[in-house]
Formats: C-alpha cells, structure tokens, sequence
C-alpha cells in the first residue's frame, strides 16, 4: 500500500506544532497501525529526521498507552479497538491518513503525539479506591456473596483502559465516562459501598479542577471507547452525585 | 568461590514463613518515618509493594517508564491468579500448590520459597476481594475458578480475560491512596539507569525523566528492583515494547548476581508470527485450552491442501486430525504444562505438520466445546438438543461469554473467525524464570538491594505454571517483602537521609551521561531495532526452544560480533536534554545485547533438559526431556566480571526435604 501520511510535528510543550506531510510505501495489509508508524520511523531515521514520538507500550490493546486521533476519531476507523488494534488493512491503497495527538485542555502536549494524562491519576488519587490496608488480615473472599450480574455490571466497568479516548472524543473534553467508570464500579460492590458518598464526592471535585468540561449527552465516548464502556456509568455517577449531595 | 547464603529459616517447612517473621527485626512506627524506599516498577511486584510500604509508614519513591504506573505489563496477564482456598472441594491445600509448584518448574526452584508462596496464597484473593476487585463468580454469588495447565484442581481465580489488568488496577488504587496521602512519591516516565552504592550497600539510584531528559538523583536506604523480565531480548515475544532487562542488568553489573538466565518461558498458544514488520506477538490465554483441543491434520496431504488453500480445517473428519497432545499425554491431554506443549508443537511442525503459510502453527479447536456447553444448555433450558443449529447458537454464547474479549482480539490480528474456524497458534516468548538471584528475604548480592516478581528467580524453577505469575507478583509485593526489608531497615534507624552530594553519585551519574553521549556521538548508520531484531533472530534460531552445544557456541560469537557493530554503526538521532525514545531504547538493546551472551553461555553449561531449557543433547529415546538431579540440582548464579564472557559461575545447591525428585511425567 502508498499511504500519504499527514502527522502533527510538535517539539515540546511550549513550542507551535504544525501537521506534516509523509509519503510512505509498501505497507502491508496485516500490518498494525503502530508497526506502519514504525516503518515510517525507521524511514526517517534513516533520512537523518526525528522520528514521530508516540505513546505505546503493550500493543495488544490492554495497557492504555497509545493514543492518536485518526481522520478525526480516537484510536482511528475500527471499532472497539486501540490504535494498536487497528489493522491497515482497515485503510486503501493511496489513503491520505491525518494523525493528531488526543487534544484537550486537560491533556497538554508533550511532543508530537504524545500527550501528558497525568490529570487521570489525579482523579484516581483523589479516591478511586477503598481504604482498606493491604495486609492481608481481612475476611474470607466469599464471607460476601455478591449478585453475579451486579459483579458481571462491576467488572465492565472495571475495564475501562484509561486511554483518554473518551475525552479526546467529547466536543467538551469530558472525563464523565472515565470518572463514571471508577465510581460505577465500586458502587456496584459491597466493598465500594461504605465510602460511596465521599468518593463521588472527591472525584468529581479533582475531575472539574483538571480543567475537564461537562456532559452533554452526545454519546460520543461510548461509540469511540475502545472498550465498550457503557454511557450507564455515566447516569450512576451522576446518581451517586446526587444522592451524596442529599446526604451533605 | 563464595558459598551462597539463602537464608532460609530452620524448622519444619510448614512453620519455617510463621517462625521467620516471628523472629525478624522490626521497624517501629514512629522510625519508619525517617526511612525512604526505591521501589523500581509499578506491576503487580512493584505497585503492591509500593503501596504496602507507604501503608506501614516508610517513605516511597516509585518510578516508572510509561506515563502511569497502571500501564505496567502485568496489566496485560489474562487467564487468573492461583490460590489454594480449595472452594472447589476437589482436594486441593498449600501443600498441593506447593508440590504442583515444585513439579511444574521441573524441581528447579527452592522449597522454602514455593511453599511460603502458596502458604500466602488465599490471602490474597481475600485482600483483592477486599479491595473491590471484580472476579468471575457464579450464580450463587461466589467466587469462580477454572483450571490451569499442570495440575489437576480447579484453583486458579479469574476475571474474564483480563485478571492482570484488575488485579493490577487493584494495586493501582492502593498505590493511588498513598501518591494521595502524600507518602509514596511517584515518578512517572522516568527510567532508572544505574544504582548507586555506598560503602557497599545500595543508596540510591540514578534516573533519567524521559520527559526533559534531564538526570537526577535519588537516593534511599533501600531499593527494590519490580522491573520485571527479559523476554524482548528476543525481540519478538508478548512482552510490551518497553519491557527491559536494565534495572536488572544494571545492578547485575554493580554485584548483584544472575540466576538461571537461560530460563525462558515459551508459550504454547500465541498467535504466529505473520511477518518481517511484526512487532511483537500476542498471547492467547492458556485457560483457552479448557476448552480448545489441539491439533495437525494426521496426513501430510491435507497439510499441503490447506497450506494451498485448497482445504479448509473444518473439511477434515476426525480421523484425519492428530490431537497430539491428546495423543502423547493421555493423562493430562491438552492441559499439560506450557514446556509440554510448545515442544510438542514444536515437533509438529518441524515434522512438517504446520498448517499456515510459514509452517509454524497448530490449530486450537473450540468446535467440540461449542457442541458440548450447547446441549447442556439446550438441557438446562429443556429445548431440543438435536436441533443442530440451536446447539451451535447457544455454545458459541456461552464461549463468548468465558473468552468474548480473547476471541475478538484474535478476529482483530489475523482477520478470521474463531468461532467459525479453529485458531492458529504457535509458542512464543512469554516469561523469563530466570532473573537476579535473591535470598529467602528477597534480598540479592547486593545488601539493601531487593529483587521481587519477575525480576528475581527464586519461585519457578525451569518452568513456570499457568496462572502462577500474578500470584508471586502479588505475593512478594503484599506479603513478603513488607515484612523481609524490615530486618534489613531495622539498621538503618539512625542513619538519616542518604546524601546524593557524594562522591558515589557524582561517579555513578557521571557513568550514566557518559554512555548516553555515546550512542548520540555513534553517528552509525543503523538504528536500534535493526541491532535489537538481529539480537532476537540469534536468540530464537539458537537458544529457543530447543539448544545445543554446537548452536550456543555459535550464539556467543554471533551476540559478540553484533554486540561490537553496535557500538560502532549505532544511529540515535535527537538530543539527551528532550523525550528522545531512540535514546532510550538504545540504553535497553545495549543491555539486551550483554545479557544475550550470558543467556547462551547459562544455557551452554546447564548440560541437561529441564523445563523450558531442552538441550537436544540430553533427551529419552522418546524425544522427551531428560533431567539430570546428579549433575544438576542447584541455582546457577552468575557474577559479572567486567563482561559477560568472564562471568563467574557459583551454585547454590537445591534440597529437597519434603518432595521426591521424580521424572516429570503428564502421560
């Protein structure tokens, strides 16, 4: 395949960027997205350039490193997938491809298409868990049976990646699917239960002052998130919201 | 030569983990205040005992090289974590996972430390239930288990096909409660580049922050390398593309020893390599072969006319299939342990059986399993079990249901239906048994320096069980090395902070930049992965599944010579002051290309087949592995003399007091 790539080309935080333009030929089909990028590394390599810096690590989709907005869609054309994922046989021969980092206020550039998603760990920190020590001195794991679908509910939840395709989707760089994600699943098991109030509370809290815009209600994460994290996570936070607000 | 000193407590096995923390020094609370920790990592090893740590009160530096430590590879483990709770009532006990341990790594790993493994087994599934992690459960609201290649109980938890990413996330949110509580300091995209020692103990160590390039140092009165293993010195393996030897291999070359280097696990069910491009192979769990049987077409006609395209697998009637593990381990069948199965596999295709383009694939067929669930469902649900399509409907719902997200990824890589058309599969690089070799307490050669999860050696042997990763991982991180580095902090008290003014540092940094500078100077013409591919090409034709004198002999030369045109031809572009991943990945080829030849030359002396070693030199006149306790029953613990030819051999002798060496049989 003769791809024409178009990369946004930027040095560091503080500099402008600007997209440029990368003739590239002989990509196979069964290549991955990440491997032709590769290629295209090796090229320029070769040519005395820089090479593209990207985000990657696992390449099989689970880790929640890479990134890339593809043609203007997060983790590109395929569904259900991470740029790692996406085969280019997925693309035709003489394709233009534009490739731009995830954009939002909350994920400043670092280079090229590298973005800094620091402000997830923040969010997490502020109480994305359960207070228990790690010790090893608590009760028996099935002292409490738990609802098979409330646990099957729970583990989809807990899925989520931490990508940040759902942001970079969202026309307000929304983090309302992620942070949705983390309250869901604890809500949804006894364990999560006890501190409930105070971490919809927190997260939120951290969530707004990252700079991540609100929820309108488009759907669009859903439809992009590599893992099928359903908008329902959405509409529980916002019922833990609530009812914690209720309880002050 | 030096005698190695484990360290492993007197009495009897069962009470030696209770006695020994019994009689350990302890730190008090209001001390532990004034006492930092390194920890180097952020898996399932490093993230748990990061947080354990901070949890009891020390002061936690915690680095890692990807931008969160919720990206660390163990997050990519799918199949499950064992535990001996025995909820299935089918006869399982610690003593059992012990022995099943010792069995599966082919009585290569030491007792003492398999039997404290699989004695804190159960805790921790109860710890992670604790901490909201979301495992399989059944309809009655209880925990679900499956089972694991090797053993013959049903004990190994899971959570779909993603067990190492919850369990991960798990200690993730542990690690984020105390990154929140102010008490583990974490340093994201940074990469450790060299330990620092003073006065012969490990103070510290020098990073590079990958984001600016600047380096910086750290310093501490104890460091835990959790970086975990060294598979990519194949270069092709389903580790991550940033999965490195260098902590490791830093400290080997600063004192720490290196155990059993040869030591690899290949794995018999990743899906083939398909081209020169690949960058790396992807695993399909193992628990896929509770359900899946393997197999070859049984004529090497039918193996040419479905390499044509002539034939498809689904042609072919049963009496034209070999089901070879089925045939050669009758006992264990398709649920022999990973070593087992990837050489017979192996032997397939070099039979000339393999079904796909390359010659390297076997089929992993889910269509009887499909049948089966299908009438027990169509039973359960009282509908027609002779309705031929409804049974297939409701199988495939139900294997979607066990291995949705394994399918579909399958579906994504090779462009086929599972469901439709059995799986292709071939071994692939996967573990690394080997690693820095620890004592008892999980402290290697080098005092204050502490080697946890993949990274050390101690826990499984020459082969690793299925499902039995997560579980050391988790085990050293929560459970035992919280306890170990206190003995050796208990020390330390009065020391104060370690300055990073002296000369130790300034030397060790001074090393760091110097080599960085190198590669940027090379002005070579070739970049890293053309060495890192070529480095991998020699490992797997020479020392992968199947070694021999002849081929390691040729291997060492081979790594020598390409490790020299490295340094001379080597091309990095870019600076040292800016995110510059060339550099960084040509710091870990170098390394990969030192401990290359070290590998090789373990495996050259290790003059007999154990685990997922197999010297062709020492085999049954049946083609299988043949052991040999007389010569060979000891740790081979490597020490580093300037370069990795000079590396100087020291045993430690293994003894078996509670478990007869036996000739591992699954027949």
């Amino acid at each position: 395949m003769k791809l024409n790539l178009k990369i946004w080309r930027q040095k560091n935080a503080t500099e402008k960027g600007s997209m440029v333009s990368y003739p590239i030929d002989n990509i196979s089909p069964d290549m991955s997205f990440l491997e032709m990028i590769d290629a295209l590394n090796n090229m320029l390599i070769l040519r005395n350039e820089e090479p593209v810096a990207f985000d990657h690590d696992c390449r099989e989709g689970i880790c929640g490193m890479c990134s890339m907005f593809i043609n203007g869609e997060a983790h590109g054309p395929d569904r259900n997938v991470t740029t790692c994922q996406l085969h280019m046989r997925k693309f035709k021969d003489g394709d233009t491809i534009t490739i731009e980092p995830f954009r939002a206020k909350a994920f400043p550039v670092i280079r090229d298409l590298v973005v800094d998603r620091s402000s997830f760990d923040r969010v997490q920190q502020a109480g994305g868990f359960v207070s228990i020590n790690t010790s090893g001195n608590t009760q028996d794991a099935n002292a409490i049976p738990i609802e098979k679908n409330k646990a099957d509910l729970a583990f989809d939840a807990a899925a989520c990646i931490g990508c940040g395709a759902c942001v970079a989707t969202c026309k307000n760089s929304s983090a309302m699917l992620f942070v949705g994600a983390k309250v869901s699943q604890y809500a949804l098991l006894p364990q999560g239960k006890v501190e409930a109030t105070q971490r919809v509370q927190n997260m939120v809290a951290q969530m707004d002052l990252e700079g991540f815009g609100n929820c309108t209600n488009t759907g669009a994460c859903e439809v992009e998130c590599p893992k099928g994290i359903s908008l329902e996570n959405i509409a529980r936070m916002n019922r833990e919201y609530l009812s914690a607000s209720l309880k002050g | 030569m030096a005698v190695l000193d484990s360290k492993i407590p007197e009495g009897p096995l069962a009470d030696k983990w209770t006695q020994h923390k019994n009689n350990i020094d302890l730190v008090n609370p209001a001390n532990k205040r004034s006492i930092d920790v390194i920890v180097v990592g952020t898996g399932l090893a490093g993230g748990s005992a990061a947080a354990t740590l901070a949890e009891l009160g020390y002061n936690v530096k915690s680095f890692c090289f990807q931008d969160s430590p919720r990206r660390a590879h163990s997050i990519a483990a799918q199949g499950g974590i064992n535990a001996a709770k025995n909820y299935q009532g089918d006869g399982d006990s610690i003593y059992r996972l012990f022995y099943d341990t010792v069995k599966g790594g082919d009585y290569r790993s030491r007792e003492a430390n398999v039997y404290r493994l699989a004695e804190v087994s159960a805790n921790i599934i109860d710890q992670c239930v604790a901490q909201g992690v979301p495992f399989a459960r059944d309809y009655g609201g209880l925990l679900d288990n499956r089972s694991f290649g090797g053993v013959l109980v049903s004990r190994t938890f899971y959570a779909k096909g993603q067990t190492g990413q919850q369990l991960l996330l798990g200690a993730y949110s542990a690690m984020n409660r105390q990154i929140g509580r102010g008490k583990i300091k974490m340093y994201n995209r940074h990469e450790m580049l060299d330990i620092v020692k003073v006065d012969g103990k490990a103070r510290g160590i020098i990073a590079r922050n990958l984001v600016t390039g600047e380096i910086e140092r750290h310093s501490a009165h104890a460091v835990v390398i959790a970086s975990g293993g060294y598979g990519n010195v194949f270069f092709l393996s389903t580790n991550a593309m940033g999965s490195n030897v260098s902590a490791a291999w830093k400290i080997h070359k600063k004192g720490a020893y290196f155990a059993n280097p040869c030591f690899t696990q290949i794995h018999p069910t990743c899906i083939p390599v398909s081209g020169e491009d690949q960058s790396k192979l992807t695993l399909m769990s193992e628990s896929l072969r509770n359900d899946g049987r393997i197999w070859v077409p049984k004529y090497k006609e039918d193996v040419q006319a479905i390499r044509e395209g002539k034939k498809k697998p689904t042609d072919l009637a049963e009496e034209q299939r070999d089901y070879f593990l089925e045939r050669r381990y009758p006992a264990f069948g398709n649920l022999v342990p990973r070593d087992v199965a990837s050489r017979a596999a192996k032997e397939r295709c070099d039979a000339g059986f393999g079904v796909n383009a390359t010659g390297e694939a076997v089929y992993l067929d889910f269509a009887a399993a499909i049948k089966r669930y299908g009438k027990e469902l169509a039973h359960v649900k009282g509908l027609d079990e002779d309705d031929v399509s409804l049974i297939d409907k409701l199988g495939k719902e139900i294997i979607k249901s066990k291995y949705g997200n394994l399918f579909q990824m399958y579906e994504k890589i090779v462009d086929q239906n599972p469901y439709e058309t059995p799986m292709m599969i071939y071994p692939a690089v996967h573990y690394t048994m080997g690693g820095v070799w620890v004592d008892y307490n999980l402290m290697t050669t080098i005092p204050g320096c502490f080697a946890i999860g993949e990274a050390n050696f101690s826990d499984h042997g020459a082969n690793r069980l299925g499902a039995s990763a997560l579980m050391q991982g988790l085990a050293d991180g929560y459970f035992v090395l919280p306890y170990t580095i206190g003995d050796y902090l208990s020390d330390d008290i009065r020391t104060g902070t370690i300055s990073t003014d002296s000369p130790e540092f300034e030397e060790a940094e001074k090393e760091v930049r110097n080599q960085l500078n190198a590669f940027l100077n090379s002005k070579g013409t070739n970049p890293v992965d053309y060495y890192h591919k070529k480095l991998g090409k020699i490992m797997w034709n020479k020392c992968g599944m199947s070694r021999n004198e002849k081929d390691l002999k040729y291997a060492i030369k081979e790594i020598q010579e390409l490790r020299e045109d490295f340094y001379k031809n080597v091309r990095v572009p870019g600076t040292a002051e800016s995110f510059n991943e060339e550099l960084a990945k040509a710091g870990r080829v170098a390394d990969f290309l030192e401990l290359g030849e070290l590998f090789a030359k373990d495996a050259l002396d290790r003059y007999e087949s154990c685990g997922g070693h197999f010297r062709e030199e020492s085999q049954t006149p049946e083609g299988e592995a043949l052991r040999d306790d007389k010569n060979y029953t000891f740790v081979s613990a490597w020490e580093y003399k300037g370069k990795p030819s000079e590396a100087v051999l020291h045993k430690e002798e293994l003894t078996y007091d509670n478990i007869e060496l036996k000739t591992r049989s699954y027949k």
